[in-house]
């Protein structure tokens, strides 16, 4: 499956119920300090629906910071960031309402500890959509089916590897039936050989025409399930390109040297 | 040798039945008054922060015997709060149990706030992440756990609390304190009444104890 056949199936999924090239997320002159540092630098950024963006760049450039503040589980100190045409709201009612329509994958799962599988797929659309438990369990077990943990369904988080505790996060933040999904380092902290079922769940979602934001070290992941490649480094988004164009033939200094740090070995 | 135990002259099981009467209404109390206080010291609004850190402080300084004289002279006898009791036993049961209740409350808060801790805060994100308000997060995710990683503690504070009862013994409550008191001044065998005391206590607490860390092993979460 290559990019190219990928995104008109996307479009065509959308196509129906929204425009085109509607954009989803909009950050504009996004600013952040930790202390005195600057993580974030004048971010401008546009998602439109249906698209995936995979942000790379070194460790400590911003990205993960970036994926965080699109949920405000980051503040931002200057800017601002809307989804849907709606500005994120600063706490309270709005934001939970806005977080909800907003999947997020974390590096270390974060899968309640004391629920069963079936138990953290369904807590959220009971207890924040309010939705009948019968058809909630109904659809939690079909998402489970389909990152292939439903036979896990009754066991609780510690009793599943790395790569089927993601794939059970991948699928709460699915039931939510988010509008886009954020996956800040999904697989860094998976074993090798774990780390390409969690792609494949995730190449599966983008195919459906999911959108997506995914803070990613693999490469090979950009290269086959992206739309656009966003590289960030010092804070700052240094390049954005299609990944075939980025990957081949990168314009900024900054990014040749990060590609030739880590394409060959 | 046990003459002195004349149960007609005194109310032995009836003293006890106040004393763990006194326990579990206070520990119900302090259970609910402590977790509404752990929830407030982990809140985001700086004003309740405030409150829970100085109600622990100032509370956990006092000491109890201040605090149950103060249920007694103080909102009782000056301000003339009798906690809808219709005689002085009925009003003073109420107000030592209002006194142990806001003493306990600040151990039982304190322990479930290192229960707290011990919650990963990647879930409490998750579970923002998923739309739920602090309140939900807080109730279904966070406060499950942790009560969970303190039963044993939370153990230590039921027993203290037990023993703590003697106490109201101060305003008047006719638990086991007080007629140990009695009975030593009516009756000659001081070691013995004491040892019949403290046997009391303990298999009063002893249990708990048990039964708690038997609980503490059975609920803990697998990480």
């Amino acid at each position: 499956m290559t990019t190219m056949s990928d995104v008109p199936l996307t479009k065509d999924v959308e196509g129906d119920a929204a425009p085109l090239a509607e954009d989803l997320v909009v950050l504009d002159g996004v600013n952040k300090h930790f202390g005195a540092l600057h993580v974030l630098q004048d971010i401008n950024l546009t998602i439109k629906r249906g698209e995936v963006v995979v942000v790379i760049g070194p460790s400590g450039s911003g990205k993960s910071t970036l994926c965080r503040a699109i949920n405000r589980l980051e503040t931002i100190d200057g800017g601002t960031i809307t989804i849907d045409d709606e500005p994120l709201p600063a706490e309270g009612r709005g934001l939970a309402r806005l977080r909800a329509d907003v999947g997020m994958v974390f590096q270390s799962f974060n899968l309640f500890a004391h629920k069963t599988v079936l138990q953290n797929v369904m807590l959220g659309p009971i207890k924040v959509r309010k939705q009948e438990k019968a058809k909630v369990e109904e659809r939690a077990r079909q998402l489970l089916d389909r990152v292939g943990v439903g036979n896990q369904a009754d066991k609780y988080p510690a009793q599943l590897s790395g790569g089927q505790q993601q794939r059970v996060a991948i699928a709460r933040a699915l039931a939510m039936e988010p509008k886009v999904m954020l996956f800040d380092e999904p697989t860094s902290a998976l074993d090798p050989e774990m780390i390409n079922e969690v792609l494949e769940a995730m190449k599966q979602l983008a195919r459906e025409g999911m959108t997506m934001v995914v803070v990613t070290h693999e490469m090979g992941f950009a290269r086959s399930a992206a739309n656009r490649v966003v590289f960030m480094a010092d804070g700052r988004i240094v390049e954005e390109a299609e990944p075939q164009q980025f990957f081949d033939n990168p314009k900024s200094d900054r990014a040749k040297d990060f590609l030739s740090k880590i394409l060959h070995h | 040798m046990f003459d002195f135990l004349d149960l007609q002259r005194y109310d032995l099981f009836g003293a006890f039945w106040v004393t763990a009467q006194l326990a579990v209404f206070s520990a119900i109390g302090s259970l609910i008054l402590g977790t509404i206080l752990a929830g407030m010291r982990v809140s985001p609004v700086p004003l309740m922060r405030v409150f829970g850190t100085g109600y622990v402080n100032i509370v956990r300084n006092t000491p109890l015997t201040v605090i149950i004289l103060f249920t007694s002279l103080g909102l009782f006898q000056t301000l003339g709060i009798a906690m809808g009791g219709d005689t002085f036993t009925e009003t003073n049961f109420r107000l030592a149990v209002l006194g142990l209740t806001a003493y306990t409350a600040a151990f039982v808060c304190e322990a479930l706030r290192s229960g707290i801790n011990t919650v990963p805060v990647g879930q409490a994100e998750a579970a923002r992440a998923l739309g739920l308000s602090f309140t939900q997060v807080l109730r279904l995710v966070v406060l499950p756990q942790a009560f969970r990683s303190v039963v044993a503690p939370l153990a230590n504070v039921l027993i203290a609390l037990t023993k703590n009862t003697t106490v109201a013994a101060a305003i008047g409550v006719a638990e086991a304190a007080l007629l140990m008191k009695t009975m030593i001044e009516n009756e000659a065998q001081v070691f013995l009444i004491g040892g019949i005391f403290a046997l009391g206590f303990i298999l009063l607490t002893l249990p708990t104890g048990l039964l708690l860390g038997w609980v503490s092993k059975r609920v803990a979460v697998k990480r």
